[in-house]
């Protein structure tokens, strides 16, 4: 049982036991923050928090239970790329299911025109 | 290439112990971890379901040469046109070239023994074919009449045929795709042979690897569609069904933020086969090797961010509408660059005209229309005259057909040799290409024609205006047919009659083709080889000797 | 034919379409991880309908919300929380040469937090979810407060915490697996990959719930409005 930063017979990284439980406790920390926040009136502030910190929680579990940390920056690209896509899944939705009430104010093509003239005028 | 041209005097297959004759019986190829037995496994399946679907395209276009419709109710019309999408998408189209030519080549192109999972390539299969089982469970127990997207709520609600059968069927199938994707990705960065850098691989890889990030990305999220869509059948609950609180929108961004990259799946690896072939045959290296791969990633990037420009006419908000269409020019580009290239790789290159070849040459003419036609869709303005018309059908035919089939049978022919370790007969090769190419574009242009002229698609019946057009595309589909049905035959032959292949019969450079017998051996190669020089290296034969 | 003499001694477990362990190890861990981006993408699809509903149906979705029991979803947090370091334990006791007995307790106790966390769910939230009306498509009572609305966050609720109690069951059966595994004798401190892959397949079920209990137990916050 090494304490250090040692390695094991096959060259993978061992992670020492005080990371370990440090995580456990910061991941048992953060879901009583999150338990006790929300008892507390924060207005619009309560959801974000939540998710900051099950945000950490992630980070924290994926970079040491997960060894990430020691592990080539492959593994980090792939991860990024998944929460990257499922970014532009929400994103790309949303900006259809938010705008749909959006008023259209279409006009015709020659408003530009006094503007455009104003401009030539200006130029030359 | 150090381990050169190992050229040895090849004896003839039957005596030298390759993958196909290693181990016989039927146990031997069910229970296999041979890569190119899996590659072969899956060929025969997706030939089987490209009958189904072929079939379906068959009576409708039989039913079509009348206004009111010759053969079947129009009940019965809406199954057809049905089955025929989602067999030749799901079950033929996306798995054609990755899970056939991609298992059996990948490994021998990047000097590997084997896929890194090849007991997982092996479950892939059996996830495949269950899901095919499925499929056809729900064909005839009465069919599916939704169309191969499912809108909802009329597929949840209100279509009471064999949805959740299908829906289970893609769903099983999209698994496989994903364990297939996972094995091509883990290959392609950790087993390639020493000296093989990422800029050295063959433009096929590049493209297969594009192609896998698609399956990875892509893939769960239908099948987390059709999840919530079985749910929402079996314990009628509103997720998508307006009437109780759904939106039915939000099912068709779910349903399209993979089925769009699905088409990128479908014709990308398509792109990679006609990169080797044009390479070959023109006996030249691609001109800007860099560009082409990195179009291949941009068209697996951007491909993921167009979906809209299906949803332009159903409902979609303007402003995300115009979003999607500037994006969705943008997904042109690359795709041109490739075209392009492609072309300036031909230009005073040393031609030759074998069936694969014919096949890459009638690709890049089918595809490029199918590609500008796109850009027409991609136009919100013009997409509202021509959505749901034949013009779409047309565009997506020029592509998926034109394209990418055509691409599958020019990769079939270029490695069969390979693969069989027998040449087929190339005057018939050359004649049926022919043939497609001719049944081809009697079929599909003029339906550009009458869907611009307004024709509706998926209508089993139309108004008599359109009925000299609708005879022109029938007859051009039974061309087409033939035209599909004499590889098939010779193929077949081949295989037992076709006199045996040398090792590179096409003298083309790869480490497939200048490092391991056709066909191989269980374990590829004989020697591991060594790569030290660049793909495509063919040298220049006017000029200098070199 | 493999050209590193040093591998030529293949541990037990090496596959022979690689050329040495290291390469093995490096190619299932990434397999696990490319495999884990499908799972981010299929949960993911969940999530973004849950997002947009979330956003149309505020007012609904914090009623919902309010209906579940925080104190169970919380304790359910620090289950798998436990269960993840004990895991990681397992995986750590392997690495390090201990006796295999000792790293088969560690997974049996992994596999005894799962089972409570289902327990727990189905014992005490989804029963009493049943009882009192709350399951839509097989058990809903419509009340003045059961809006459909409402029954569109029952929906998400049972559909994700039931798509993540699959997930906990197959790792469930996958620890066994590996218990098995173990007793055999089959891993040693230089080959374990089975149990450092399943291991990230069963963080990434905990990293779910970390999600999971904000998004369905708090939304709206608990403080009386």
């Amino acid at each position: 049982m090494s304490d250090n930063h040692g390695h094991d017979q096959g060259g993978a990284h061992v992670v020492p036991l005080q990371v370990y439980f440090g995580v456990f406790i910061a991941l048992l920390v953060g879901t009583g923050l999150t338990t006790w926040v929300a008892y507390i009136d924060l207005g619009p502030f309560n959801t974000p928090i939540a998710l900051v910190i099950a945000f950490i929680k992630m980070t924290l579990v994926i970079l040491f239970f997960m060894h990430v940390k020691y592990q080539p920056g492959l593994t980090r690209i792939a991860i990024i790329c998944a929460f990257f896509w499922l970014g532009i899944m929400m994103t790309l939705t949303l900006s259809d299911e938010l705008t749909r009430g959006w008023e259209m104010n279409p006009q015709p093509w020659n408003v530009l025109v006094p503007h455009v003239t104003h401009l030539a005028r200006f130029l030359f | 290439m150090s381990t050169a041209t190992l050229d040895l005097p090849q004896a003839p297959s039957e005596s030298r112990v390759n993958y196909l004759n290693a181990s016989y019986g039927i146990r031997s190829w069910l229970l296999t971890k041979d890569h190119k037995r899996i590659g072969l496994l899956y060929l025969g399946t997706i030939t089987i379901m490209f009958i189904f679907g072929g079939l379906a395209a068959f009576f409708m276009r039989l039913h079509l040469i009348e206004p009111q419709g010759a053969l079947v109710e129009p009940e019965t019309y809406n199954k057809l046109f049905t089955i025929h999408g989602v067999i030749m998408v799901f079950f033929f189209l996306v798995p054609s070239i990755p899970a056939t030519l991609g298992n059996f080549c990948i490994p021998l192109m990047i000097g590997a023994r084997d896929v890194a999972f090849p007991k997982i390539n092996l479950l892939s299969w059996y996830i495949f074919i269950t899901g095919c089982a499925l499929a056809l469970v729900a064909i005839f127990s009465g069919g599916v009449d939704t169309g191969w997207t499912f809108y909802t709520p009329y597929s949840s609600t209100y279509s009471h045929t064999a949805v959740v059968w299908m829906a289970s069927g893609i769903f099983i199938a999209g698994f496989s795709s994903i364990l297939t994707g996972v094995n091509f990705v883990v290959t392609i960065h950790k087993m390639r042979a020493p000296g093989l850098t990422w800029f050295r691989l063959p433009l096929f890889i590049w493209a297969m690897y594009a192609t896998s990030i698609i399956f990875i990305l892509g893939t769960p999220v239908i099948a987390i569609t059709l999840f919530l869509l079985g749910l929402e059948t079996l314990l009628h609950v509103g997720i998508f069904d307006p009437a109780i609180g759904g939106d039915p929108l939000l099912f068709q961004h779910m349903f399209w933020f993979y089925s769009h990259p699905a088409v990128y799946i479908m014709i990308l690896p398509g792109m990679g086969v006609i990169s080797e072939l044009i390479t070959a045959f023109s006996r030249k290296k691609i001109f800007g090797y860099a560009f082409v791969a990195f179009s291949s990633m941009a068209i697996a990037v951007i491909s993921f961010i167009v979906w809209g420009h299906h949803m332009f006419v159903t409902g979609q908000s303007v402003y995300a509408g115009l979003v999607f269409s500037v994006l969705s020019f943008l997904v042109a580009i690359p795709s041109a660059v490739k075209v392009f290239n492609w072309t300036a790789t031909l230009y005073k290159g040393s031609i030759s005209y074998e069936a694969p070849m014919l096949y890459a040459l009638g690709f890049i003419g089918l595809f490029t229309i199918g590609g500008l036609t796109g850009l027409f869709l991609a136009s919100l303005a013009t997409d509202v005259h021509l959505n749901g018309t034949y013009f779409v059908v047309a565009h997506f035919h020029y592509v998926m057909v034109g394209g990418a089939v055509m691409a599958y049978l020019g990769g079939i022919h270029y490695w069969w040799p390979k693969i069989t370790g027998r040449m087929y007969p190339d005057v018939w090769a050359r004649i049926a290409a022919a043939i497609v190419f001719l049944g081809f574009n009697l079929t599909f242009f003029p339906q550009f024609v009458m869907g611009y002229l307004g024709m509706p698609r998926r209508y089993a019946v139309y108004p008599a205006e359109f009925q000299v057009l609708n005879v022109l595309s029938s007859a051009g589909a039974s061309i087409l047919a033939i035209g599909y049905a004499i590889p098939l035959i010779y193929l077949f032959w081949s295989m037992r009659y076709g006199p045996p292949a040398p090792q590179n019969p096409w003298g083309a450079k790869g480490l497939e083709w200048e490092c391991a017998p056709s066909p191989p051996p269980t374990e590829n190669f004989e020697v591991m080889p060594v790569v030290t020089e660049d793909a495509y290296n063919y040298q220049p034969t006017t000029g200098g000797s070199h | 034919m493999s050209h590193d003499a040093a591998a030529h001694a293949h541990p037990p477990g090496f596959a022979h379409q690689f050329e040495t362990i290291q390469q093995q190890r490096e190619a299932g861990s990434l397999g696990m991880w490319v495999f884990l981006m499908t799972e981010i993408l299929f949960f993911g699809g969940m999530f973004t309908a849950y997002t947009v509903y979330r956003q149309l149906h505020f007012a609904s979705f914090e009623a919902g919300s309010h209906e579940l029991i925080v104190l169970f979803g919380a304790i359910n947090t620090a289950v798998l929380i436990c269960s993840s370091l004990t895991m990681a334990m397992a995986i750590r006791s392997a690495q390090t040469g201990a006796s295999k007995n000792t790293t088969i307790t560690w997974l049996v106790v992994t596999m005894i937090l799962g089972a409570a966390f289902v327990a727990i769910k189905l014992r005490f939230e989804w029963l009493r979810d049943w009882n009192e009306g709350l399951v839509p498509g097989l058990r809903w009572i419509p009340g003045p407060e059961h809006t459909p609305g409402m029954e569109q966050f029952f929906c998400f609720y049972f559909f994700m915490t039931g798509l993540h109690a699959i997930h906990m069951v197959v790792g469930l059966g996958i620890l066994a697996v590996l218990v098995w595994m173990t007793a055999r004798g089959r891993f040693s401190s230089q080959y374990y990959a089975p149990l450092e892959i399943s291991g990230l397949y069963w963080h990434f079920v905990d990293i779910v719930w970390i999600f999971l209990f904000p998004l369905l137990y708090l939304i709206g916050g608990r403080y009386s409005h």
